[in-house]
C-alpha cells in the first residue's frame, strides 16, 4: 500500500509537469514557433479518445467478456481508415465557416438556429456529464486500491461528507487548470494550442505507463504471452472466456452495434470534434492521423488480454474488481513504484478526457445556450458596453466549473452503481444522435431545421427512456417497475425491450432505436418542407465546400452595411486590439491602406460574421451582426436564382473557355491556310516570271534579228537565209510553250478535257516509235522497241498518253550521242499495271539533277547540249501519268545514260485478262 | 584600236545575233556560254565592255558582275547588264552590284548598239 500523501504528491507533481508543457505550447504558439503543428502531436492528440475508461475499464470488460472488449477499438480505426474524408470535409467546412464545436456545426447548417444548438448543446452536456463523472469515478476508485483505504474499490475515499471528499477536489483542481489553458483569452478560432500540447503529452504517458504495466505483467509475473494463454486455457472458465462463442454471445448484431457506436463516437464525440477539427492545424496531418491514430491504439490494446487474464489467474473471480487489475497486479507483487505509475497513467488519461470535454462543453454552452438567451433579452442586444470579451470568458469559465462540477454530481449519486465501461456506452450512444444531422447536413441538400430538431429530439428520447432512465432506475434512483413491466403497464413500451424487441444487449438495442426514430424523424420532416432560403444557403455552403471558393458565401446577401457600426461589434465580443488588427489584415487583403476605407459590401459583413461566429457561435454571430446591418432576407428563390446564376456563369464562362479554344484552332488554321496561299502566291509568281523570261528569250532573237535584217539590206545571202532559220526556229519555239503553258495551266486547274477510251497500250507505244522514227533516222541514232505478245486494254486518254510518249521517246532522242545513241522503249505486263520504259544511253543525269527535272522550267544538260525544249514537257508527262493514277520517275547515273519509266494501273476486272486485249 | 567586247549569254541565238552586232561595229568579240566562262575570261582579256546575261548556268549574272566589281584589276571593265526578267527589283539589283547600265530583253538593236558606244566612249 502507498501512503495518501505519496499518491497526492505525485498526482500533483504530474499536474505540475501538464502544467509546463500547456505552458510551453502557448508560449511557443505566440512566438509562432508551434510544437503542435506536425502530425504525430495531431495523432496523439487524437488518442484522447482512450480515457480513463480504456486505461481501466478495458481489462475490466475483457474478464467478463474476452475479446468483447474490441469493438470499442475496432470502431475508430475503421472510421479513420474509411471515413476521414468525413473528417476533412468537417474540417474544411469548420475551417471556412469558424465553426467551433458540433453545436455550432448543427446549428450553422441548418440556417443558424438557436434551437438546434441548445438542442444539441444540451443533449451534448447530458451526454457528457456520467462521462466525465466516469473519469473522476476512475480517479477516486484508482486512489483507493493504491491506498488501501478501500479494498473492493468500489467505494472510493470513504468521505464522510462532501467537502472531506478529495475527488471533488480533483475536479476543482481539473476545472482550475481546464480555466487556465482553456479559456484564458478569447481566440476566434478557438484553438488551444498549449491544451493540445498537453493532451498529446498525457496520451504518451498513459500509453507508456500502460505498456509498462502490460510488459510487467506478461513477462514478470507470469513468463511471456504463451505461458499467460496456456494456463488460461487450462482453466474450464478462462477457456470459455477466451473461446470465440463467449465473444459472440452478444451476436453478430451486438459486435455491429458496437463497432458502429464507436465509429460514430469517435467522430462526433464534442472532445474528438475538438482536437480532430476545431484544434486541426493543417489539414494534411490528417492523412498521417489515420495510421498512426490505430497504431495507438493497437498498442495500447496489447496487454489488455494478458493483465485481464493474469488478473484473473492471480487472483481467482469475484475478488478483486477486474477494473483495478492494472493497480492492484503491480501492488500484490509489491512493486509500489510500478503501481504509482500505472496510477498516473489513469490518472493522466482521466484528466485528459476531462480538460478537453469540458473545454468543448463549454464553448457550446456558452456560445449555443448562454448567448442565446443573452442576445434574447433585448436591453442585452442594444446596449453599448464596448467590450464583451470578460463576460464571455466568464462565461466560459463558469460552464467549464458547472459541467465539472456536474460530473462529480453525477459521480456522487449514481457513480457506484456501474461498471466503467457500461457508463462510457451511454454517453457514446448520446453522441451517436449527432451522426444523422451531421452527416445529413455536409452530403445532402434537403436537410431541413425542424427535420434535424425532429431526428435529435427523437433520437435524444428514445435514448433517454431505453438507455439513460434503466440506468437511472437500476442504480435505485427509480421505481424500477416500468423497467419490467413497461410505462403505464404496456409490455410493449418495456425500455428494454421496445415493442417486444429482445435478444439484442441493452446498448445495441438502445441504439437501434434511437437511430431508427433519429434517422426516420429527420428524413421525413426534412422532406415535409423545402428549405428556406437560409437553409439553402447553408446547405449548398456545406455540401459544396470542396468545391466552392471562400468568397462564395459573400454572394448570398444583399443589403447595406457600416464598417463604423461592424468594428465596433466585433470589438465587444473579441476586445478592441484585436478586432482592429483583424479588419487591418482583411483590408490589406483587399489591397484597402485604411479600415475605413473598406467597401461595407457583402464581403466585409461575410469576414464579420465570421470572426464573430468564432467567438460566439454561428447563429449568435448572425443576430448581432443583423442587428446593425440592414439587410433584406433572401427568399429561396432568391438563393436558387444566385446558386443558378453562378452556375450559369460557371457554365458560361466554360462556353466561353471551349469558345476561344476554338477560337485559337481556327487561328491556327487560317495562319496555316494563309500560309499556304502565300506559298501558292510565291509559286506563281514563280511560274510568272519564268514564263515571262522563256517568253521573252525567244523574242529578242527573233525581235534582233528582223531588226538588222531590216537594217540592214546588204547582209549576204548566207547569213540572210541563216538568220531567217533561227527567226523561225525561235517562233516556232515561242508557240510550242505557248500551248504548253496553257496545256499545264489547264491540268493544273482541273479545267483539262479528258477523253478516255480503251486503249491497247501495244499499238499506243508502237504508234508513238513510228512517229518519232524520222527525229531518230535524222540523229543516226537507233530506237528499239520491245513488246508483250499482249497486253490488257486499260481505260485512258489516247492522245495524252501519246504526248507522254512522244515527250519521253523524244527527250532521250535529243540526249543521245549521234552516231552511236540508241533508245530503247519497253512495254511489261505487271500484276495490276502496264509498265513502260524508255533507257537512253546519254550522259546521264546528275544526282542533284534527278528531282528537278520534273518542276517546270527546268531543263536537264548544260548549255551545249541543251535541247529545244520548253521545260515543260515533263511536269505535263507527270501530270498526265498521275491522273490516271499511276507514277512516272526516272533512274540515272552520270554516264550511264537514263531510264524514264511510268506504270499505269489496270482497270479491276481487267488485271487477270490479257484475253480481254484480244477481243 | 578597236574595243574589246566580251558576250555572255547561254542562248545560242542570242549570241550569234549579239556578235553580229558587235562585229558590225568594229568590236573585237569574244563569248561565254556560262557564268564561270565569263569570270576566267573577263580576268584573262580584260574587256572595254561585258554584255552580262543574268540568267546563265553556273553563275548567274549578278554574282559575275559582282566578282568583277569587287577586283580592283578590273576597275575599267564596263558592264551592260542584259536580262529577260524585266522586273524593277533585278534592275535595282544589278545597278546596286554595279552594272554600268540595265536593258531587258527584247532591246532594240539601235538602242543597244548606242548604249555600247557611250558607255565606251566615256572614258
Amino acid at each position: 500500500m502507498l501512503s495518501g500523501t505519496v499518491v497526492v504528491a505525485a498526482s500533483f507533481a504530474y499536474l505540475l509537469v501538464l502544467f509546463a508543457v500547456a505552458w510551453y505550447g502557448d508560449r511557443r504558439a505566440e512566438q509562432g514557433r508551434s510544437i503542435i503543428a506536425n502530425p504525430w502531436t495531431y495523432a496523439m492528440s487524437l488518442a484522447v479518445y482512450c480515457t480513463a475508461w480504456t486505461y481501466f475499464g478495458s481489462v475490466g470488460r475483457a474478464a467478463s467478456g474476452g475479446v468483447w472488449f474490441l469493438p470499442i477499438y475496432l470502431g475508430p480505426t475503421l472510421a479513420m481508415s474509411l471515413s476521414w474524408v468525413v473528417l476533412l470535409k468537417m474540417i474544411r467546412i469548420s475551417r471556412t465557416y469558424r465553426i467551433t464545436s458540433i453545436a455550432d456545426f448543427i446549428a450553422s447548417r441548418y440556417g443558424k438556429s438557436h434551437l438546434l444548438g441548445g438542442l444539441v448543446t444540451i443533449i451534448a452536456v447530458v451526454g457528457m456529464v456520467p462521462y466525465i463523472a466516469l473519469q473522476l469515478k476512475a480517479i477516486s476508485s484508482g486512489y483507493s486500491v493504491l491506498t488501501g483505504s478501500d479494498d473492493s474499490g468500489v467505494f472510493p475515499f470513504a468521505a464522510a461528507s462532501w467537502f472531506n471528499d478529495g475527488t471533488l477536489y480533483v475536479a476543482l483542481t481539473l476545472a482550475l487548470f481546464t480555466v487556465l489553458f482553456g479559456a484564458r483569452h478569447l481566440d476566434a478560432a478557438e484553438r488551444h494550442e498549449g491544451m493540445v500540447a498537453a493532451i498529446a503529452f498525457e496520451s504518451v504517458v498513459k500509453l507508456l505507463a500502460f505498456l509498462v504495466i502490460g510488459g510487467f505483467v506478461t513477462w514478470s509475473v507470469y513468463e511471456g504471452f504463451d505461458d499467460i494463454f496456456t494456463r488460461a486455457f487450462a482453466d474450464p472458465e478462462l477457456a470459455a472466456l477466451l473461446s470465440l462463442k463467449t465473444a459472440s454471445s452478444a451476436g453478430y448484431g451486438g459486435w455491429f452495434a458496437l463497432t458502429l457506436l464507436a465509429m460514430l463516437s469517435v467522430i462526433f464525440l464534442p472532445r474528438q470534434f475538438q482536437v480532430t477539427v476545431v484544434e486541426n492545424v493543417n489539414e494534411q496531418h490528417l492523412r498521417r492521423a489515420t495510421w498512426l491514430f490505430p497504431g495507438y491504439l493497437l498498442l495500447i490494446n496489447i496487454f489488455v488480454l494478458p493483465i485481464a487474464l493474469g488478473g484473473l489467474l492471480y487472483f481467482g473471480r469475484g475478488t478483486v474488481d477486474p477494473d483495478t487489475f492494472v493497480l492492484s497486479l503491480p501492488l500484490a507483487h509489491g512493486e509500489r513504484a510500478l503501481a504509482l505509475l500505472a496510477f498516473v497513467g489513469g490518472f493522466s488519461a482521466a484528466t485528459g478526457m476531462v480538460i478537453v470535454e469540458t473545454i468543448a462543453v463549454s464553448t457550446m454552452v456558452c456560445n449555443d445556450l448562454v448567448m442565446p438567451l443573452l442576445l434574447g433579452i433585448e436591453r442585452f442586444k442594444r446596449s453599448n458596453h464596448p467590450d464583451l470579451t470578460g463576460l464571455l470568458l466568464g462565461i466560459r469559465r463558469g460552464a467549464i466549473v458547472v459541467v465539472l462540477l456536474l460530473g462529480y454530481l453525477y459521480f456522487r449519486l449514481a457513480g457506484e452503481a456501474y461498471a466503467l465501461v457500461s457508463i462510457g456506452l451511454i454517453s457514446f450512444a448520446a453522441v451517436a444522435q449527432f451522426a444523422p444531422a451531421m452527416l445529413g447536413g455536409m452530403y445532402w441538400r434537403g436537410g431541413t431545421r425542424e427535420g434535424a430538431l425532429a431526428g435529435l429530439l427523437a433520437g435524444f428520447v428514445v435514448w433517454a427512456y431505453t438507455l439513460m432512465l434503466p440506468s437511472v432506475a437500476k442504480s435505485g434512483w427509480l421505481d424500477r417497475a416500468f423497467l419490467d413491466y413497461g410505462l403505464f403497464g404496456l409490455e410493449y413500451l418495456r425500455p428494454e425491450q421496445l415493442f417486444g424487441l429482445g435478444g439484442l444487449d441493452s446498448i445495441s438495442h438502445a441504439l437501434f432505436w434511437s437511430l431508427t426514430a433519429n434517422i426516420a424523424c429527420y428524413v421525413i420532416v426534412s422532406l415535409a418542407r423545402v428549405p428556406t432560403g437560409q437553409e439553402a444557403t447553408q446547405a449548398t455552403l456545406f455540401v459544396d465546400v470542396f468545391s466552392r471558393g471562400q468568397d462564395t458565401p459573400a454572394t448570398f446577401w444583399r443589403g447595406s452595411a457600416q464598417i463604423q457600426d461592424l468594428q465596433p461589434l466585433v470589438a465587444r465580443f473579441l476586445g478592441a486590439e484585436r478586432a482592429r488588427r483583424m479588419f487591418e489584415s482583411y483590408a490589406r487583403e483587399r489591397g484597402v491602406a485604411r479600415i475605413d476605407d473598406l467597401k461595407p459590401d457583402a464581403g466585409l459583413v461575410q469576414f464579420a460574421e465570421t470572426q464573430l461566429a468564432g467567438a460566439i457561435g454561428s447563429a449568435s454571430a448572425r443576430v448581432m451582426v443583423s442587428s446593425v446591418v440592414q439587410e433584406e432576407p433572401l427568399g429561396l428563390d432568391e438563393v436558387m436564382d444566385i446558386l443558378d446564376e453562378a452556375s450559369q456563369v460557371r457554365a458560361y464562362s466554360h462556353e466561353l473557355e471551349e469558345k476561344s479554344q476554338a477560337l485559337e484552332a481556327a487561328t491556327a488554321e487560317l495562319r496555316a491556310a494563309n500560309e499556304r496561299l502565300k506559298e501558292l502566291d510565291r509559286l506563281k509568281d514563280d511560274f510568272m516570271s519564268s514564263v515571262t523570261h522563256e517568253l521573252r528569250t525567244p523574242l529578242t532573237s527573233i525581235r534582233a534579228f528582223s531588226e538588222m535584217l531590216l537594217d540592214d539590206p546588204e547582209i549576204d545571202l548566207k547569213d540572210r537565209t541563216r538568220f531567217l532559220g533561227i527567226i523561225v526556229s525561235e517562233t516556232e519555239r515561242l508557240t510550242r510553250l505557248v500551248n504548253q503553258v496553257l496545256d499545264m495551266a489547264k491540268i493544273e486547274s482541273g479545267h483539262a478535257e479528258w477523253h478516255n477510251t480503251d486503249i491497247d497500250m501495244r499499238e499506243l507505244v508502237g504508234h508513238a516509235v513510228e512517229t518519232t522514227e524520222q527525229l531518230f533516222r535524222d540523229r543516226g541514232a537507233v530506237l528499239e522497241l520491245d513488246l508483250p505478245d499482249r497486253a490488257p486494254h486499260l481505260r485512258a486518254d489516247r492522245d495524252r498518253l501519246l504526248q507522254v510518249m512522244l515527250n519521253l521517246i523524244s527527250n532521250a532522242a535529243k540526249f543521245v550521242p549521234g552516231d552511236t545513241g540508241v533508245v530503247r522503249v519497253r512495254l511489261t505486263c505487271e500484276t495490276g499495271q502496264l509498265r513502260v520504259d524508255v533507257t537512253d544511253n546519254g550522259p546521264g543525269i546528275a544526282p542533284e539533277q534527278l528531282g528537278v527535272i520534273f518542276e517546270k522550267f527546268r531543263q536537264g544538260g548544260d548549255q551545249y547540249s541543251r535541247p529545244q525544249g520548253t521545260g515543260l514537257g515533263l511536269p505535263i508527262s507527270r501530270q498526265i501519268v498521275e491522273h490516271f493514277g499511276g507514277r512516272l520517275w526516272v533512274q540515272s547515273r552520270p554516264g550511264e545514260g537514263a531510264t524514264f519509266s511510268f506504270v499505269l494501273p489496270l482497270p479491276p476486272e481487267a488485271g487477270d485478262g490479257p484475253d480481254r486485249a484480244m477481243t | 584600236m578597236a574595243k574589246k567586247i566580251l558576250i555572255a549569254d547561254d542562248e545560242q541565238n542570242i549570241v550569234i545575233s549579239l556578235e553580229f552586232l558587235m562585229k558590225r561595229e568594229g568590236y573585237e568579240v569574244s563569248v561565254a556560254n556560262d557564268g564561270d566562262e565569263a569570270v576566267r575570261r573577263i580576268r584573262a582579256e580584260k574587256p572595254d565592255l561585258v554584255l552580262l546575261d543574268v540568267m546563265m548556268p553556273k553563275k548567274s549574272g549578278f554574282e559575275v558582275c559582282q566578282e568583277v566589281k569587287s577586283n580592283p584589276e578590273l576597275q575599267s571593265v564596263r558592264i551592260l547588264m542584259l536580262t529577260a526578267k524585266g522586273r524593277d527589283t533585278e534592275v535595282a539589283k544589278g545597278l546596286a552590284l554595279g552594272a554600268d547600265a540595265y536593258m531587258t530583253k527584247p532591246f532594240s538593236t539601235k538602242e543597244l548598239v548606242e548604249r555600247v558606244r557611250s558607255m565606251l566612249a566615256e572614258r
